[in-house]
């Protein structure tokens, strides 16, 4: 075990990813000699030259859409796109190529592309830097999309999003770039939690508090606030949000009988939607309380000195959990 | 050495500002960027492009018939664009790997496409009906542009491959103002890849004339991203082998991208959908008529004495029987089972598919052997 921050990990597993497969490249803005804007690809181009870490110009369409060229070629490509929200000129790439060519050509062309994207707010962060757009991917069929939340796992599932024959939209919160954990360098893929399942990273039996990527941590901040007022949290971190693991979330939600889903983007036609949906299919005649969603406003994303109010902290979410216990809280007597 | 914009360099008047070998009539002219490289091209070679593009020109018709009668949902025409297709095509090598638009029917010809892979996909049975490895073609695009990016990065996989092959992107006019194509020829030029671009300036995107998609003939474009072009009449289908015989050499050899502009016309509406009278007239049209790369292909075959009634008789009945197949393939090709539709979503297990799956496959099981009733 080794103790590294999650971009130092996330280099790891793409150190790693390249080793094992010749056929893994990178390519993304300012990833070579600078190392990427968050140094996370620090030192590959020194230890794969430039034919493999490539450092592009500045184009997203560009990036994914030769990334597209490679994959046709038998490459597997890895973006990075710089910020969150520089995806969306390569929108058009990710949503009509990348996604649809193994279906478009039934089944053969394989487009084992990962973008890689540095993700989501609370870092104090310029305009179009502090972005959550997975619910544009998650609705797009052809797409895998996962979001990590600690340095273990990121390296683990970026080995495991880079090997796979589909192409993954890898989220990465920039929030924990420079947190620390404990990475077993050498832990077997083989071994690993397959990608398209949740993980209970708190058990409790009251509540069941879903989320993913830097919202795991509060959710985790949440639950030992929790326990203090005598209620017991149990958190699930999805990491996977195409699919999503209802199998795990809907476990829970039989043994909690309650729930609360906080996500960072905006709210309307957001994950928590979809997973409070998919949970009342599964779990309706086990509910106690109507689920509750905790979740960024639907507005564009707020200047960093506002950022505070738009992200669900502690307190909005404690709240939420209020409302699941049909305990006192905000709305309270407010027409809905 | 400045570009700039200029009064007599325009891209709709300057039609004739290219390069060719045929003129309109047939006659046989000299031009020194291009004839070396159709030295070796003797009137057999010419017999060959003369029955590709007849073949072509019958596979267009038989498209379009095919619409009419209610087969097909959708027909792209490209009648009057098979000089520059076959052309083009007959240069590349088997293993060089072309991504081609929706309007390429001549390039999925001359690469060995079957019968049924030109009316399969419009007729709404498949989005492509070949295997793109067997071809070396990719799965012609209809995002007009996004498949000139593929070729590049194509392109910088053979680079890494250390192979000599070539990726070949086409794309019409319109395509040319989409970010896209812009971006591609900045990835090309700055990595040198081993691609050409050829794109076929059928003077209509849809209604809108070239002129609204730049006011500069647009093979001016590329030299200002550092790539080489050449502007040719995409009418002349022997122009066109040697201007993709002199692209492809240059991409070959290490030198880098390469640009064509070849000029020509779509004779037919942009898809069966479309009605060209209400924006183009009739003199126009035919004006492009007497420019036609099949009659003028014929009239210099006939001046060397390499045309004869045996040979028209043999060509069109080539072309007929291939015809004969693709309406043959068309009208039998059975649609796919219900649960189909879900096929190839992912090369791997989906949980959240595999669930819709499992559901839509019960409720089709709910019919029984009621096939009749089945959705």
């Amino acid at each position: 075990m080794t103790s590294m921050t999650m971009a130092a990990a996330i280099g790891a597993g793409l150190r790693r990813a390249m080793k094992d497969d010749p056929r893994v490249l990178l390519m993304g803005e300012d990833i070579g000699r600078l190392g990427g804007v968050f140094r996370v690809t620090d030192g590959l181009l020194d230890e794969f030259g430039a034919a493999r870490v490539i450092d592009t110009p500045l184009a997203e369409s560009g990036i994914v859409g030769t990334a597209v060229g490679l994959a046709y070629r038998g490459f597997r490509p890895v973006v990075e796109i710089q910020f969150d929200g520089f995806v969306y000129p390569a929108f058009d790439q990710i949503v009509c190529q990348v996604a649809k060519l193994h279906y478009r050509t039934a089944g053969r062309v394989r487009m084992p592309v990962t973008i890689r994207i540095p993700w989501a707010g609370g870092v104090g962060a310029a305009e179009h830097h502090s972005e959550s757009p997975e619910a544009y991917f998650v609705h797009t069929s052809g797409l895998r999309v996962v979001a990590v939340s600690d340095p273990q796992d990121a390296y683990m599932m970026l080995r495991q999003a880079i090997a796979s024959d589909d192409p993954v939209v890898f989220f990465e919160p920039k929030r924990l770039y420079h947190r620390k954990g404990d990475v077993d360098l050498d832990a077997d893929l083989a071994d690993a939690a397959p990608m398209g399942l949740a993980r209970v990273v708190r058990e409790g039996t009251d509540v069941t508090l879903l989320t993913y990527g830097a919202q795991v941590l509060t959710a985790m901040d949440v639950a030992v606030a929790a326990e203090d007022d005598g209620v017991s949290m149990e958190v699930i971190d999805l990491r996977s949000l195409s699919p999503i693991d209802y199998r795990t979330i809907a476990g829970s939600v039989r043994k909690t009988g309650r729930v609360v889903v906080t996500h960072e983007a905006p709210r309307e036609g957001g994950l928590a939607a979809e997973v409070i949906a998919g949970v009342t299919e599964r779990c309706f005649d086990y509910l106690e309380a109507a689920p509750a969603r905790v979740t960024g406003h639907d507005i564009p994303y707020p200047p960093a000195k506002l950022e505070k109010h738009h992200l669900p902290d502690l307190d909005r979410i404690l709240d939420a959990v209020d409302r699941v216990l049909d305990r006192p809280n905000s709305l309270t007597g407010v027409e809905r | 050495m400045t570009y700039t914009w200029t009064g007599t360099a325009d891209t709709a008047t300057d039609i004739d500002d290219v390069a060719r070998l045929l003129t309109a009539r047939g006659e046989r002219i000299p031009h020194p960027d291009l004839d070396p490289w159709v030295r070796d091209v003797d009137a057999d070679m010419l017999r060959m492009l003369y029955r590709d593009m007849t073949i072509v020109r019958r596979i267009d018709t038989e498209g379009v018939a095919l619409q009419r009668q209610g087969q097909l949902g959708l027909w792209a025409p490209c009648q009057g664009q098979e000089g520059v297709q076959v052309g083009t095509a007959r240069a590349l090598r088997q293993d060089d790997f072309v991504f081609p638009s929706y309007r390429e029917a001549g390039v999925l010809y001359v690469r060995g496409a079957r019968p049924g892979d030109f009316t399969l996909t419009w007729r709404g049975e498949e989005h492509s009906s070949f295997d793109p490895y067997e071809l070396n073609v990719a799965t012609p695009q209809i995002i007009i542009g996004a498949q000139t990016l593929h070729a590049v990065g194509y392109a910088m996989g053979i680079q890494r491959d250390g192979d000599d092959q070539v990726a070949a992107a086409y794309f019409g006019d319109g395509a040319t103002s989409q970010g896209d194509v812009n971006e591609a020829m900045v990835f090309a030029s700055s990595f040198q890849a081993p691609v050409v671009f050829v794109c076929s300036n059928n003077q209509w995107a849809i209604s809108e004339p070239v002129t609204v998609q730049g006011k500069f003939p647009i093979a001016g474009r590329a030299p200002g991203f550092g790539i080489p072009s050449l502007r040719i009449d995409g009418n002349d289908v022997l122009g066109s082998l040697a201007a993709m015989r002199w692209a492809l050499d240059h991409a070959r050899s290490g030198k880098g991208p390469a640009f064509i502009e070849a000029v020509t016309y779509r004779m037919g509406p942009h898809t069966t959908s479309d009605d060209p009278t209400r924006y183009r007239d009739k003199d126009e049209v035919e004006r492009w008529r007497a420019r036609d790369p099949l009659t003028r292909l014929e009239a210099h075959l006939r001046s060397i004495d390499a045309f004869d009634e045996d040979f028209a008789r043999d060509v069109s009945e080539a072309a007929d029987r291939f015809a004969a197949d693709m309406r043959a393939a068309c009208l039998a090709s059975p649609s796919r089972e219900p649960i189909g539709v879900l096929d190839h979503v992912y090369a791997e297990p989906h949980a959240g598919l595999d669930e819709q799956r499992a559901q839509f496959a019960a409720y089709l099981d709910g019919f029984g052997d009621d096939q009749e009733a089945k959705p």
